[in-house]
């Protein structure tokens, strides 16, 4: 079965050896120079001139559109990646979203893991805009994902209502949602729930594929808050990832429900350990676990994860490059959330606040789901201590205000350290 | 040509792996698709590069219901037709009642042609009106066009309409452009279209880049209306108030003749051919790609057990008065002529005449407590 696909059998840390297993230009690509990328890409041959084509922007206000010039359009518009993919796909969510005037999204995706080399002349302005200036060409993303770096992790109770950390990963080998085959979205479920079978102890579980789970066990993953349903946000539906829904796509836990895979939605796969309470450690600690043996098991069978040294894990949004992590809790905050510093002590802690739906919900009283605003440029055990460290401090803002004591603003934390 | 490398790089994954899972699906392309349609039509393309995963993509993507049953496929140029005709014939047959690959569609604009049509009662019919597509040779459809030539389409079109006189003499309203003010006036004049939210349009791609080089032209008077880069290159509307069905139908035809010659003068006329006569984005709306109807009163003929049967036997249609998918209002119906290919446009909008005029002359027997059984048509 993995013969239909070319892999690379090499390891992230030694770039060694290159076995090429079936046809394609796919596999040899990852070794190549930005400038080979492009010639040995495909060319698309257009009917019109660029500038015929050229995108009206000028209502728009996405990372994309801030930076996609007229002339980068022309230079662009003409290249495709092995597999196909185009500029204009790439582009296509952000033309179709202008966007709000409050809120900046991304505007662009990948296709596949080619996509960031292909059209790196516009997704490497778009990451620097979103990844507080990194710079992809130059430098290195630290991957890290030993749990028992962390210090401390365990939150009071009476203001940590859950904690829960998630994060992507995308297969190797196989384009991502946005420019799929019915076939590779297929494997990519075929991959995954092989390996997720081969998980023990209190990672073993279940798959639940979404075309063929009975209502009982439908109505079962609601009640959970597990069952994810196809995308409605336009942002997502004009990206392409929602085609043929839904084929090929399932849920995945463990039996104690606390160790979670998505398959096919936004990513090849989103991973997501999560428990009631505080003990955001060892949320951790199950999250890497989970994560190494997961990819142990792939790799038995001669696959890896989408992974470089410049862009980490590769994923479908720009915004989830690196470590892809977010990591939070559902907190009460009752008094600082309602002190006119509480923005700016998020905003210095690196911390984002958003209400307990989820991304783009509103709080329901008062309590929020405090994450790490960042991505790339820290590895994954710098970003959980960094929301350890601000949760911990947000507690004791929280206790002080209640004892009627007045509390600081906490100096800004550096970024990239 | 244009090179669909994607496809080819499909090509490399089995027939098996890349066949659609159809199981719970109820539309047209889903009864028609078979392994073998698949496989033989999977390596295709059109010459701009639109393939068969493109076709039925919105099918896929929406199974359907079980009452309804939706086409499920979509053309994205002229030569989809031609290319994937293994597929679309099928579907063709069995949603315009039998047609054959061999038949040959009548194309018949002559207003004059139309017996009566003028004198509805207005007491029950409120608003008539005529609607079809029109797709500009040389580009290709809404699911698949570049920004580019939707622009050239718009450009050409907005050329079109502003040589119109007399009548048909009007204004050009871009959808990006427009004022507030404009905007408000659209919408209480129930001219304004907007994005389309249905999934079986979004789906197939048609709303990409949305408002770009999207608009609306009506003439002054208001009666004559249409629509840039929706669904169709072109949907063009004739309507007012009462029952005046020949007037509505005369302007029609007027004015889509001096659309098609500013056309024909750029060497890019209407798609048309013999077959399938004029060439429209969905396969339900080929041959006249007409709905000619009216917004009429009928609460007592509505509720009469037999008016579905009547309906059917005059080949005619109800919809709400919100248009398709939509419920009546007050015992207000929108009844159109169910046929698009097949017969001409003459002959669609006769059978609405007619059959309209024949529900109210029920109704009013109706209304005096009186019995409609010999009235109730043979099967036209």
């Amino acid at each position: 079965m993995a013969s239909n696909f070319a892999r690379i059998l090499s390891s992230k840390r030694n770039v060694g050896i290159l076995s090429l297993v079936g046809a394609g230009s796919l596999s040899v690509g990852f070794f190549l120079t930005r400038e080979q990328y492009v010639s040995a890409g495909a060319q698309v041959r257009r009917l019109y001139p660029a500038s015929a084509d050229y995108p009206d922007l000028r209502k728009h206000n996405n990372c994309m559109a801030s930076h996609l010039t007229p002339a980068l359009y022309a230079k662009l518009c003409d290249k495709a990646t092995p597999n196909g993919f185009t500029l204009d796909q790439a582009i296509q969510t952000g033309v179709d979203n202008p966007g709000h005037p409050f809120i900046k999204t991304v505007g662009m995706v990948a296709g596949d893991e080619e996509s960031y080399e292909v059209f790196a002349d516009l997704f490497d302005p778009v990451i620097k805009e979103r990844h507080n200036g990194y710079n992809a060409r130059i430098m290195k993303h630290p991957t890290d994902l030993e749990s028992s770096k962390i210090r401390g992790g365990q939150f009071d109770d009476n203001y940590v209502l859950s904690s829960r950390v998630r994060t992507g990963r995308s297969i190797r080998g196989l384009s991502l949602p946005p420019a799929c085959t019915r076939a590779e979205r297929r494997e990519v479920e075929r991959v995954v729930i092989s390996a997720l079978a081969g998980l023990k102890g209190n990672l073993a579980g279940k798959y639940y594929s979404l075309t063929e789970m009975t209502e009982k066990e439908q109505q079962q993953l609601i009640d959970d808050h597990f069952l994810f349903d196809k995308p409605v946000s336009p942002l997502l539906t004009c990206a392409g990832m929602a085609r043929d829904w839904p084929d090929a796509r399932g849920i995945w836990h463990n039996n104690e429900k606390t160790f979670l895979v998505w398959v096919n939605e936004e990513d090849h796969t989103r991973v997501i350990s999560m428990e009631k309470g505080g003990n955001m450690k060892r949320v951790f600690e199950r999250f890497c676990r989970g994560l190494q043996e997961v990819e142990h098991l792939i790799q038995e069978k001669g696959w890896e994860f989408m992974w470089n040294e410049h862009l980490g894990y590769i994923l479908t949004c720009p915004s989830n490059l690196g470590t892809g992590l977010r990591a939070g809790v559902h907190i009460k905050l009752p008094r600082l959330s309602k002190d006119p510093r509480f923005p700016k002590i998020l905003d210095n802690l690196r911390l984002q606040k958003r209400g307990t739906g989820g991304v783009d919900t509103a709080a329901v009283g008062s309590t929020f789901d405090i994450s790490n605003l960042d991505r790339l440029g820290q590895s994954e055990v710098q970003l959980v201590q960094t929301v350890i460290d601000g949760v911990n401090y947000l507690i004791e803002c929280e206790k002080r205000l209640e004892k009627g004591q007045d509390i600081k603003i906490p100096a800004p934390i550096s970024q990239f350290k | 040509m244009t090179k669909n490398c994607h496809n080819d790089y499909k090509m490399k994954f089995s027939l098996e792996e890349e066949y659609p899972d159809l199981s719970q699906h109820n539309n047209h392309m889903a009864k028609a698709l078979t392994k073998e349609i698949y496989e033989k039509l999977r390596s295709k393309s059109t010459p701009s590069g639109f393939t068969l995963d493109d076709i039925i993509q919105t099918g896929v993507d929406n199974p359907g219901h079980p009452f309804i049953m939706t086409v499920g496929c979509v053309a994205g140029d002229e030569e989809s037709y031609e290319v994937f005709k293994d597929l679309l014939d099928p579907v063709i047959s069995d949603r315009h009642g039998g047609y054959k690959p061999t038949d040959k569609h009548n194309t018949d604009l002559n207003w004059e042609n139309l017996k009566g049509g003028d004198d509805l009662d207005p007491n029950y019919v409120q608003s008539s009106r005529v609607r079809t597509g029109r797709s500009i040779k040389g580009y290709t459809l809404p699911p698949h066009n570049s920004r580019g030539e939707r622009r050239a389409v718009e450009k050409l079109s907005i050329e079109a309409m502003t040589s119109l006189d007399g009548e048909f003499k009007g204004k050009y309203y871009p959808l990006k452009d427009m004022t507030e003010k404009e905007q408000d006036q659209l919408i209480a004049d129930h001219f304004l279209f907007d994005k389309p939210v249905s999934p079986l349009l979004l789906a197939s791609g048609m709303a990409r880049d949305w408002p770009d080089a999207r608009g609306i032209y009506h003439n002054d008077n208001k009666t004559f209306l249409v629509w840039v880069n929706e669904e169709d290159h072109l949907r063009v509307i004739s309507m007012q108030k009462g029952g005046n069905m020949k007037e509505v139908f005369k302007r029609f035809c007027v004015g889509l003749q001096k659309i098609e010659d500013v056309f024909k003068k750029h060497n890019h006329g209407f798609m048309w051919n013999e077959h399938l006569g004029f060439i429209l984005t969905c396969p339900s709306n080929l041959g006249t790609g007409l709905r000619g109807g009216v917004h009429v009163k009928l609460p007592k003929l509505s509720t009469h057990p037999k008016f579905e049967e009547i309906l059917t036997r005059l080949r005619l249609q109800k919809r709400g008065t919100g248009g398709v998918d939509t419920a009546s209002v007050g015992g207000v119906f929108d009844i159109s002529n169910a046929d698009r290919l097949g017969s001409s446009e003459v002959q669609q909008v006769q059978l609405v005449v007619d059959g309209v005029k024949l529900m109210i002359e029920m109704e009013k027997k109706l209304e005096k407590g009186e019995s409609i059984d010999d009235m109730i048509p043979a099967q036209k």
